[in-house]
């Protein structure tokens, strides 16, 4: 187990030196601007891209080798990704980006706290009651939820809720308050709109698996045994379906740390997702590289605690041993 | 020894009783395809979304070249005329007398803007305020007027400078049509739709009887001038009703099915040309990986061991990469070269094969041991042979399933980079859904109906395909049914 753990970490941690080596040497391969357009702040750019290695006292390019060993060297040694160069003139990257971090976790944590119980709840619901019309209703239902993209209800609940009836406000609140009433209310529509199609995800999955294991027979000799109907979905049919469902419930949560872009862009919320699409429409690389990183992180994080928590919900899982 | 050259047939006899022949099973042979196609047609929802898959790619193939003759030239031009935010009108609904679809939308007005709405209606006689639904007092005390007011007729006048020969064109026109576009100028005033006495917002000053007090320009000789000589005296300067220019100019009533967007174009044809980038773009997307992850996956799964196990750490390596990253790199780096459209789908080849090699894989490792695998090879196959005569048309309906299920991701995935703005598609002549939804979500609370037909329309895609695809997974591999449901 220890050692299964070890590798995968060592090939995540090769992985992400991959990617991440790409992202560097694409964005340096690009045509640098002339610093001349920085104007009176040509200084603090110079001398901060001087400071992280990347090009001589009066930005000159120096071999792309050695930037990248001092690239490598700034970032995952010492968490320094250099300055915003156009977004937030010549303020510290990571200290933006760690400012606007809570906004989209907090949104994605409320949504996932909306979405996971409705979600199993529907899907227990409609598994219980296959292919009568409280399935068929719940399966149209997130089969429509599922399809259609996640902007379109965006677009919905900003129209309807915002704008006709002025429920809530049509942007997020800014500031850093995060569980004031205002900022709660704000936060609703986004929130709404971030789980609608998790919802329907969680409800599909949960039904699909659920009526799988309904179907075996060693539900019948629960049965048979005496328990109710009650009991046995309960201890025995929900437990075995919970297998796949958890990891991907865990994988999601973490998965939401990314955020959603769209969404944060219709209802602009001060978070990491519409921070990468500034930085994208402002080039401003050293964003990009961070946001790049932080977006591979999550991602390979999530696939790792997947594969692990098989392993701890199902312990006749045996992970990473010889023969499984 | 005699030599053998020629046996005659009569010589030959069997050793043992001739064969009995094989019993032919009753019933017409069923193919693998027919029988999935078959199982296919039982399921009704699927079938319904194929039709409704076939209308919209027939809306996005002939709207485009129907519409042409009116529709497109109106396109371009519109956008120059700035006839934008039209509400849909359907000329049926209106002839009817229909309340709804009819270029008309509820306002509530104050009386400053319901006089200068009226005050259009006066001037040219046109129906401007369709109706008077009711009158409210807001919070302050004033008096608000709720109208249906026509969007088509609400635009009023624009000041346009004309050439001579233009002005003599449309003056002739007028004459034979006994349709007003020119009217006479206001001199000092730059709201072309104000030819009365106002105040200086624009609230029209009424005399004692509740009439507009006219302020054209009048010259030496009392007549109105409809046009003030601009430059070197060639040209004119004059108020032109927009919805007797737009006339004039195509030879028919301003009327859009759709509306018309926040830059006046057409939605019904920038719809139409969204639609068939869309659709052509997920469709090569969605070729080419099935090409590549076929080959990829093929050879993975055949070969298995070493070349395995070494192609299988590539996809590792390759999946984990972030599609938005990716998408973002390649736009930066190639768009400027190849294009923004050439560079999107290399973002999209680039990761978007996995899927299709990893079942392309899978299903070689099923075939490759089986019986009929083995005849080949003893029969001297070579090994492309045996990969796609022999194991790749069994796998076919898998893989061919797997490809129709990428398609609805696609279309999400590039509608949302358009969307956002890190692609850049839109030009004259196309556009992208995300474009057209980016775009009319500044007009989402006064003129929702931009932002709600592309909404609709990759909304329908979106079901329609995904239905579709389940539907064809469930009959190509039954044992998979329902647990996607």
């Amino acid at each position: 187990m220890a050692s299964y753990i070890a590798k995968r970490i060592a090939f995540l941690l090769l992985t992400f030196l991959i990617i991440i080596s790409m992202c560097f040497v694409f964005i340096r391969l690009l045509p640098d601007d002339p610093p001349e357009q920085f104007g009176k702040d040509m200084q603090l750019v110079l001398q901060s891209r001087y400071r992280q290695g990347l090009a001589d006292m009066n930005g000159n390019p120096i071999p792309l080798l050695t930037q990248y060993g001092n690239f490598l060297k700034n970032t995952l040694l010492g968490f320094n990704w250099g300055i915003s160069e156009k977004l937030y003139l010549g303020q510290d990257c990571l200290k933006i980006f760690l400012e606007k971090l809570p906004n989209t976790v907090l949104i994605n944590v409320y949504a996932s706290l909306l979405a996971i119980p409705l979600g199993l709840a529907l899907g227990i619901y409609a598994a219980l009651k296959k292919n009568r019309w409280p399935d068929h209703a719940i399966s149209t239902g997130v089969m429509v939820l599922v399809s259609v993209p996640s902007y379109v209800y965006a677009f919905l609940i900003q129209y309807f809720l915002c704008f006709r009836l002025k429920l809530f406000p049509v942007v997020m609140e800014a500031g850093r308050d995060y569980f004031s009433g205002a900022m709660l209310r704000s936060m609703i529509p986004p929130v709404l709109s971030l789980s609608l199609s998790s919802i329907a995800g969680y409800a599909r999955f949960t039904r699909g698996e659920l009526t799988e294991v309904l179907t075996g027979e060693f539900l019948l000799l629960a049965r048979a045994k005496g328990l109710t109907r009650g009991q046995t979905t309960l201890r025995h049919a929900l437990r075995n379906a919970m297998v796949p469902i958890v990891p991907s419930i865990i994988s999601e949560v973490i998965a939401v740390l990314s955020g959603s872009l769209i969404i944060e862009s219709i209802f602009v919320v001060p978070g990491v997702g519409s921070l990468y699409v500034s930085a994208i429409t402002a080039l401003d690389y050293n964003f990009f590289l961070l946001l790049s990183a932080f977006y591979t992180v999550i991602g390979l994080t999530a696939g790792i605690v997947v594969d692990l928590s098989y392993g701890f919900i199902d312990p006749r899982i045996r992970i990473g041993a010889k023969n499984a | 020894m005699r030599e053998i050259n020629e046996i005659p047939a009569e010589k030959f006899r069997f050793v043992t009783p001739k064969p009995q022949q094989e019993e032919i099973l009753p019933g017409k042979h069923i193919g693998y395809f027919r029988e999935a196609f078959g199982r296919f047609r039982k399921n009704k929802s699927s079938v319904v979304a194929g039709i409704i898959i076939l209308c919209l790619v027939a809306y996005a193939v002939f709207v485009p070249i129907f519409c042409q003759t009116s529709y497109s030239v109106a396109l371009t031009d519109t956008t120059y005329l700035q006839y934008t935010k039209l509400k849909p009108r359907n000329r049926l609904f209106v002839r009817w007398g229909i309340p709804a679809w009819d270029g008309c939308s509820v306002k509530t007005l104050s009386r400053g803007n319901y006089l200068y709405l009226q005050g259009i209606a006066q001037e040219t006689g046109q129906p401007v305020i369709k109706k008077v639904l009711g009158e409210t007092v807001d919070t302050d005390g004033n008096l608000q007027y709720k109208c249906r007011v026509d969007s088509y007729l609400a635009k009023g006048f624009v000041h346009m400078t004309l050439s001579r020969a233009e002005y003599e064109k449309i003056e002739a026109w007028q004459r034979e049509n006994d349709l007003q576009v020119i009217y006479p100028m206001v001199e000092g005033q730059s709201d072309a739709n104000i030819w009365y006495k106002a105040n200086r917002k624009g609230i029209p000053q009424l005399d004692s009887q509740g009439n507009y007090v006219n302020q054209y320009a009048v010259d030496e000789n009392g007549n109105y001038r409809y046009g003030i000589v601009t430059g070197d005296g060639s040209s004119y300067r004059c108020r032109v009703f927009l919805h007797s220019y737009f006339q004039y100019r195509y030879g028919f009533e301003p009327s859009f099915l759709l509306g018309t967007t926040g830059q006046g174009q057409d939605i019904l044809t920038r719809l139409a040309s969204a639609a068939r980038f869309s659709l052509v773009f997920a469709l090569c997307v969605s070729a080419i990986n099935l090409f590549i992850g076929a080959v990829y996956g093929a050879i993975e799964g055949y070969y298995g061991g070493t070349a395995d196990l070494l192609m299988e750490r590539i996809t590792d390596i390759l999946s984990r990469v972030p599609f938005l990253v990716v998408a973002t790199l390649f736009q930066l780096h190639l768009a400027a070269k190849v294009g923004p459209i050439v560079s999107l789908l290399f973002a999209f080849v680039l990761t978007g094969w996995l899927g299709i090699a990893n079942t392309t894989r899978m299903q070689f490792y099923r075939y490759k041991d089986r019986e009929f695998v083995q005849a080949a090879r003893v029969l001297g196959a070579g090994d492309g042979r045996i990969m796609f005569r022999h194991i790749f048309p069994n796998a076919l309906g898998t893989i061919i399933t797997g490809s129709v299920l990428v398609i609805p991701g696609v279309i999400f995935l590039e509608s949302s980079l358009t969307y956002l703005g890190i692609v850049n598609l839109d030009s004259s002549t196309m556009t992208s859904v995300g474009t057209m939804l980016a775009n009319g979500r500044q007009y989402l609370s006064t003129d929702p109906h931009i932002i709600l037909f592309p909404a609709l329309f990759i909304s329908l895609l979106e079901i329609s395909f995904n239905l579709f695809g389940n539907g064809l997974r469930d009959a190509f591999n039954p044992s998979l049914r329902g647990a996607d449901q």
